[in-house]
């Protein structure tokens, strides 16, 4: 498609690049960031899954570009790596739905302790909420007590 | 055109394209619903996609192998979108790092609850162990949890379920609970289901508020490193 067609419609060329142009370089960043954390973890044995450590890669990478002014927190999400971020943040709960389908195919092995399981994770679940939401406040209000 | 309408549902049925659209379409009438009840707590799309793609396999006959060869596209955007989580991550550094104390403590306390009491509950009430093993990460997200699980001689099938199960429950449940509790601090709320419900209560919070949602990140990243630790230690004691 020719860019310069898109001024007649009224959009600036620059935000037809920010939108489609920096969509694949950005993309290829998260998976790149990906590959790095699985051949690290791999490699050295770590129980750490793959993408926590290209998570924690990225996050090292955008501090380091912050010194040198090329992103800033307030911009971040304008640029093409803020936008794939939004839409695949955004989708989440999409990426669930094939593992969890796979319920139908363990049907009969639920069967025999469907019940206690599910009391199991209902009762752990609360409990868990319960115990951490108490145990963030309790320590956020000592060290900040406004 | 000699092809009967047979012979065409024979291609579709067996073609990865026909169930990545299948999941993406269910999705978006999952999610349509969501929004239009409001997205009420109950209202959850992930749990009512599942339904409407377990429904679909069901009436069509669809072994669960073939569905998963096209819906593994979906599957696969889980690993680069943990790795975007630095982004939203980055953007609210200041107030994460206000909280940090906070988090460390709630995440070693949150860890071991989660698995203790899932544990406990179900040798309870007579859960053999070796489906107690595809329960013990169960607050871990899918990709983590199943790999615990496989290193311990577990069913990782059943752990991916347990999983779900858990994401969806924590879900539901943490709006209605925190609204309960009077506790307004969307951080502490966020980190609390990030950690007891991974990535799918990660989503749950990033409807509710974008803060929660940075928060709920991190304790899912983090509690997936902790709980990988915290599970064979646990499995020693629980014999």
């Amino acid at each position: 498609m020719n860019a310069k067609a898109w001024p007649r419609v009224g959009l600036p060329v620059r935000n037809v690049e920010a939108h489609g142009g920096a969509m694949i370089p950005a993309l290829t960043l998260l998976l790149g960031c990906q590959l790095v954390g699985e051949v690290v973890a791999r490699g050295l044995g770590l129980p750490v899954p793959g993408p926590v450590l290209g998570l924690a890669l990225l996050l090292a990478g955008l501090f380091f570009a912050s010194r040198f002014g090329w992103v800033t927190p307030e911009t971040v999400d304008d640029t093409g790596l803020g936008r794939v971020a939004g839409v695949l943040l955004g989708a989440l709960g999409l990426m669930f739905v094939p593992a969890g389908a796979g319920v139908v195919h363990h049907a009969e092995l639920l069967a025999n302790h469907g019940l206690a399981l599910l009391a199991a994770l209902i009762g752990s679940t609360l409990i868990t909420l319960v115990v951490t939401v108490a145990v963030f406040r309790l320590i956020a209000r000592r060290s900040d007590p406004s | 055109m000699n092809r009967d309408p047979f012979a065409l549902w024979v291609y579709l049925s067996a073609s990865p394209l026909t169930w990545l659209t299948v999941t993406l379409v269910v999705w978006i009438a999952a999610d349509a619903a969501a929004k239009g009840m409001g997205r009420h707590p109950v209202a959850n799309p992930v749990l009512m996609a599942i339904i409407g793609v377990a429904l679909v396999l069901a009436l069509t006959r669809t072994p669960y192998a073939t569905y998963f060869e096209g819906a593994q596209f979906v599957h696969f955007l889980l690993g680069p979108a943990t790795v975007a989580i630095a982004i939203p991550l980055y953007k609210h550094w200041p107030i994460v790092r206000k909280n940090l104390t906070a988090m460390m403590a709630a995440l070693l306390v949150g860890a071991v609850v989660a698995l203790v009491s899932a544990l406990a509950i179900a040798m309870a009430l007579g859960v053999p162990r070796d489906v107690l093993i595809a329960l013990a990460p169960k607050s871990v997200t899918a990709g983590v949890a199943m790999g615990v699980t496989e290193s311990l001689g577990g069913e990782p099938a059943l752990t991916a379920v347990l999983v779900i199960a858990t994401g969806i429950i924590g879900a539901v449940m943490v709006t209605p609970l925190m609204n309960a509790l009077g506790i307004r601090d969307y951080a502490a709320r966020g980190f609390a289901v990030g950690l007891a419900s991974h990535g799918i209560g990660t989503a749950r919070a990033f409807t509710v508020n974008p803060v929660a949602g940075v928060f709920a990140g991190i304790a899912m990243g983090l509690n997936a490193l902790v709980t990988a630790l915290l599970v064979p230690l646990a499995m020693a004691f629980f014999r």
